[in-house]
């Protein structure tokens, strides 16, 4: 067996957490010690994150980077990780934004060393989540994600923290008992959770149904899928912002990468048969959730909402069965991951300054702070999916594949185009431009090193993702071909008088 | 090479300055993005005489890779075909001017590196949409147009009135976008590919595909022909998506010549006339273009002659003349469209800054109403807009009439019914053309001053660095006209044109031209007469006429005053049911109905803090078709969950 990367990836920030708990003196010490091993740690698993990428091998079919040991063997369960391009680039963007998130937090001062555990806990269990490739390891992961989001919301969070905790451990826990029923079916059906056979066993299709149900109402709260969405925009509002960046830019993604996991490898009829409705709900997601965020009135709020709105187009891109359909969801899940993390990052920007978020108090800041400005407005630019941005290629790819299915499912997913300048430039005028509102305590200065450090990268990327997409898009290429060729061949009828067999 | 140096050097201009403006100061900064715009010029109009003239091969300059998956694959390159080159040659030239008379301009605004950086920005992004070798491309270069422009409007963004017009013209031109993006993802389902020329090679096979829509069996090439025409409509302000040219006024006045005149409003007409051998091949499609072109021709310019600010007069009138556009490339004579687009750029932006130099002369003061007699202190100004408004108005020897008149003879000569209403509507609308500019350029030169005292005694003839362009641009007011027409419309057009445009359907046409009985050649010039005489008697012999006129037809003069109420309806129709709708599913759909359960489930173990969020009652300027996209939503998913 190769070199374990990946045990170390996910395992390296849990250990970091626990050397957080070793004794270390004084509170301060402790408080200063814990931010520097959280840093740190996180910056060792981006680098072995970065090698990944380096040594990911486009051309070859299936899983890389493997590691199977065995774990319950009576039961056929074992401890199975593996990346092939459809996972690869969300352990990245795990990897990437965990750093920036700590680096986000540096001023927190109440209960550093748990917060700071909370957050490499977080980076174990979504690492480990993308990794999986044994079904009930994806479970526990999936699950755990759930314990330190809670206590990030909930210890850490804004005025309405408890409320905003309690409606997403509800959601998200109400979503996930299905999902178990579902693994246990499965289990017993194939007589193993290893996800790569479970993909290539066939299941009855009156039974796909239900599973798909069952996954639909796990992954659907995740990625809030309307009408599933309601406990986002509380969350998101009541995180703190480190919190709200992890939640929106890789959380969000947990639940569209389990669609692409699950619902259409294994379960191709029931998702085949389920594609209007996921186009209904993806559009009811664009459309919808524009119009609320549209009415908010806190920066925070808004940007939490656009970042619902734009899932929508993601479901809808996964949902076309198509190769440049899949293929540009995938694409936008990794650019809205950075483009939604710099947007909060802006965010906290303002809020470590001492504004207010209220949108009617904002205003004027392009005057006294022109850096800030001009991120942001290259990151409004960006979410709007201008192109040039790693939005746009996104966007037209998931229109390109969705034209394939229908016009209006095109036609109406692109609202998204129109909808989302409407409130982003409400935005943007009311925060950058007009007079100076109400900001009498404010600092004015504009943007830090560290914040520099933090924004920089993400703009190269998400500039560089624009112009060169194809470093993404051959990466996954193959794992997305595999996977529209594998459905074909699942829904073509020959499958189905084999399937009619029990 | 030239072309690629044309296309590069307003881009590194954009970077330089950006760089310059914190490490080197603002004076090298705006020189840097200056220079590389003359060098651009140079660079524009050695390529167009390399290949217009010379006759070099036009290679395509690749430039890379875009988007590669699956058979979807735009590249980076740079056309060099007859029309991508005039197009260069005019948009590095115009833009070089307006570089150079900013500088005098903007001299007094103390952000001016942030303006330059746009401005050389906003031209890379032009010269990228018109050497576009596929849709994706020109798209790119569209949207950042789309994106300079939204800037520049706002670039006073302590106005609320630049503000609420930038957003208008991006909302509004993101809704023509739309149409334009489902038309691309349509145009690929056809055709497998994005790339013009094998796009326009398969177009034969194509004629008899037809797509299905709205429950009927639609050809292919009519569906995609009209979703690229929307997207052409809301860049080119047409008769619907119009009502953000006069708001983008707000923007500097340079701005207004370069990008809401020259150049980017003329990057629809730029586009249908690209996709000709497609459009030609979609009959409905083009009786649709010239019937809006034709409707927009007349209808903005009936808003024209009422308004009493000088750049919202010319702003209708540009709506107008890209309406005259529209009915060449309708009726099939595209070569007279891009004609008229040159000429038109060069008049226009004349216009225009003959209209920055009056305001930068009377300290920003923009009503008609207030100036007058100006003729003494300002005298070049007064002569080249002299120059400017008789292209517009179609006088010969100016530039304005060859074009227009080779536009409405054509509309003539193809003898349809649309194409006869269009004739007659841009008959009519050249008399009117002819009257608001009159009207304009004797209110404010002539007469006696109406505006303060102090103001009119302080009023100044600009300094040389913004006349000099002035005096370049009436040249071509004056000469673009009689030059160019060989070329363009003449007998050796279609060797002029090459591939870019020459379809048998346009040689028809275009060969027509002269065939058309007297009278019908001639009306439009008679009416311009006309329309000339009318100013004249209005606005100098008795000047009491125009109100005593108003007062008689009260109802009319206020439509007409009110730009035909579109702003009205909108806010009325899509404006305010946005916001209503937006509440409404924030505060009902989303805290009552569907948080409602799971809600009541944490106030079981949670406070609820009744958070009152009041809302803003701000009116925003938001528009687009909102109530229609929420009906079709609604429509759409009743027909996907059946």
């Amino acid at each position: 067996m190769s070199f374990p990367i990946l045990s170390l990836m996910i395992w390296l920030p849990l250990i970091g957490a626990a050397l957080m708990f070793i004794p270390q003196g004084s509170d301060a010490a402790s408080a200063r010690n814990a931010r520097w091993i959280a840093l740190w740690t996180s910056l060792i698993v981006l680098i072995l994150a970065a090698i990944t990428l380096v040594d990911f091998n486009p051309g070859i079919h299936g899983f890389q980077f493997t590691e199977t040991a065995a774990w319950i063997p009576q039961f056929h369960i074992a401890y199975r990780l593996g990346l092939d391009g459809i996972s690869l680039f969300f352990v990245a963007l795990s990897a990437l934004l965990t750093p920036i998130a700590i680096l986000a937090s540096w001023r927190e001062t109440r209960r550093v060393r748990d917060y700071m555990a909370a957050f490499l806990l977080l980076e174990t269990m979504t690492i480990g989540m993308f990794s999986a490739l044994d079904f009930l390891m994806f479970y526990i992961f999936f699950e755990a994600v759930l314990i330190p989001m809670y206590l990030i919301i909930g210890v850490w969070g804004g005025e309405r923290r408890i409320h905003a905790a309690i409606k997403f451990f509800i959601f998200t826990l109400a979503g996930s008992l299905p999902m178990l029923l579902a693994l246990v079916w499965m289990w017993h059906h194939a007589g193993t959770t290893d996800m790569i056979t479970l993909m290539h066993t066939p299941i009855p299709p009156h039974i796909q149904d239900w599973l798909f149900i069952a996954f639909l109402a796990s992954f659907g709260v995740k990625a809030a899928v309307w009408p599933l969405h309601t406990w986002l925009p509380d969350a998101y509002g009541e995180a703190p912002l480190p919190g709200t960046i992890m939640l929106a830019a890789v959380l969000s993604k947990m639940g569209a990468y389990g669609f692409l996991r699950f619902s259409l490898p294994m379960l191709p009829q029931a998702s085949a048969y389920f594609a209007p409705l996921m186009f209904a709900l993806g559009i009811m997601g664009v459309i919808y959730i524009s119009f609320a965020a549209l009415a908010q009135t806190d920066m925070k709020r808004m940007i939490a909402y656009s970042s619902v709105a734009h899932m929508g187009l993601i479901i809808v891109g996964i949902f076309t069965f198509t190769v440049i359909g899949i293929e540009g969801a995938l694409f936008q899940m990794v650019s809205h991951g950075l483009v939604i993390a710099a947007l909060f990052l802006c965010v906290g920007i303002l809020l470590a300054r001492g504004h207010s978020l209220r949108l009617d108090q904002l205003g004027g800041l392009a005057t006294r702070m022109p850096v800030f400005a001009a991120f942001l407005m290259f990151f409004v630019m960006a979410n709007v999916g201008l192109p040039g941005t790693s939005g746009f290629v996104g966007e037209i790819l998931v229109m390109i594949g969705a034209i394939q299915i229908n016009f209006w499912v095109a036609f109406l997913t692109g609202t998204g185009m129109i909808l989302s300048v409407m409130y982003m430039l409400v935005m943007v005028r009311r925060v950058l431009f007009d007079h100076a509102r109400s900001i009498a305590n404010a600092v004015m200065s504009d943007l830090s090193a560290k914040e520099w450090l933090m924004l920089a990268p993400l703009a190269i990327l998400v500039l560089g993702l624009g112009f060169i997409p194809s470093g993404l898009t051959t990466a996954f290429h193959t794992a997305v071909t595999d996977l529209v060729h594998a459905h074909v061949a699942a829904m073509s009828p020959l499958s189905h008088l084999a399937m009619a067999k029990p | 090479m030239f072309t690629a140096i044309a296309v590069l050097a307003p881009l590194a201009g954009a970077l330089l300055a950006a760089l310059f403006r914190p490490f080197a100061g603002r004076t090298l900064a705006v020189g840097a993005s200056v220079v590389s715009l003359i060098i651009a010029a140079a660079a524009g109009i050695i390529t167009d005489y390399r290949h217009l003239v010379l006759h070099l091969p036009d290679h395509l300059v690749m430039l890379g890779t875009w988007i590669n998956v699956a058979q979807f694959t735009p590249h980076w390159a740079l056309r060099q075909d007859t029309l991508s080159l005039v197009m260069v040659g005019m948009v590095t030239v115009v833009s070089a001017l307006i570089h150079i008379y900013s500088v005098g301009y903007m001299a007094h605004d103390r952000t001016e590196p942030r303006f330059f950086v746009y401005i050389s920005l906003f031209t890379f992004a032009m010269l990228m949409l018109v050497t576009a070798n596929n849709l994706v491309q020109l798209f790119f270069g569209w949207e950042g147009v789309g994106l300079m422009s939204y800037l520049l409007i706002g670039y006073w963004y302590d106005r609320a009135a630049a503000n609420a017009a930038a957003i208008k013209a991006f909302i509004v031109n993101r809704v023509g976008d739309l149409f334009f993006a489902v038309g691309i993802a349509l145009t690929w389902l056809q055709f497998h590919s994005v790339s013009f020329d094998t796009i326009f090679a398969a177009v034969p096979q194509a004629r008899s595909a037809t797509y299905h829509l709205f429950g009927a069996d639609l050809p292919v090439l009519e569906v995609i022909a009209i979703l690229l025409f929307i997207g052409a409509m809301g860049k080119s302000a047409q008769l619907f998506l119009h009502t953000w040219l006069a708001d983008a006024m707000e923007g500097p006045t340079p701005i207004s010549a370069l990008i809401h005149a020259a150049t980017m409003v003329t990057a629809g007409v730029f586009m249908t006339v690209r996709m000709t051998p497609l459009i030609d091949a979609a009959p409905v499609a083009l009786q649709v273009i010239t019937i809006i072109g034709a409707a927009t021709a007349f209808f903005a310019a009936t808003i024209g002659c009422v308004q009493n600010d000088i750049k919202r007069i010319i702003a209708y009138s540009t709506c107008s003349q890209l309406g005259y556009m529209f009915i060449a490339v309708g009726v099939g004579a595209a070569p007279a469209a891009m004609f008229h687009l040159i000429n038109h750029a060069f008049f226009k932006a004349l216009l225009f800054l003959g209209a920055g130099s009056v305001i930068h002369a009377l300290a920003d003061e923009q009503d008609v109403r207030k100036m007058g007699g100006l003729w003494r202190t300002l005298p070049i100004t007064y002569v080249t807009m002299w120059f400017g408004s008789l292209a517009l108005a179609a006088i010969p020897p100016f530039s304005g009439f060859f074009s227009k008149d080779a536009i409405l003879a054509a509309a003539f000569a193809e003898h349809t019914s649309t194409s006869l209403f269009a004739w007659l509507a841009g008959s009519l609308g050249a008399g009117l053309t002819a009257f608001y500019i009159v009207r304009l350029m004797l209110l404010v030169f002539h007469g006696k001053p109406r505006g303060p005292a102090d103001t009119m005694a302080h009023a100044h003839e600009s300094p040389a660095v913004m006349l000099a362009p002035l005096v370049v641009l009436a040249i071509g007011a004056l000469a673009s006209g009689f030059l160019l027409a060989p070329r363009f419309i003449g007998k050796a057009f279609v060797a002029f044109w090459g591939t870019s445009i020459a379809e048998p359907h346009h040689a028809a046409v275009m060969h027509a031209l002269d065939g058309i009985p007297a009278w019908g050649a001639e009306l439009p010039l008679l009416l311009a007469i006309a329309g000339i005489g009318v100013a004249y008697w209005f606005y100098e012999l008795s000047p009491a006429m125009p109100g005593k006129l108003a007062n008689a037809m009260p109802g009319l003069y206020q439509f007409l005053l009110h730009k035909w109420y579109f702003d009205e309806a909108y806010d009325a129709m899509f404006v305010r049911p946005a916001l209503r709708l937006a509440r409404l599913i924030w505060r009902v759909g989303d805290d009552e109905v569907i948080d409602g359960v799971p809600s009541g489930l944490a106030r079981l173990t949670s406070e609820a803090s009744g958070q009152a969020v009041r809302l803003q009652s701000g009116s925003i300027a938001i528009y687009g078709f909102i109530m229609l996209i929420g009906l079709m939503v609604l429509v759409t998913v009743f027909l996907l969950a059946r």
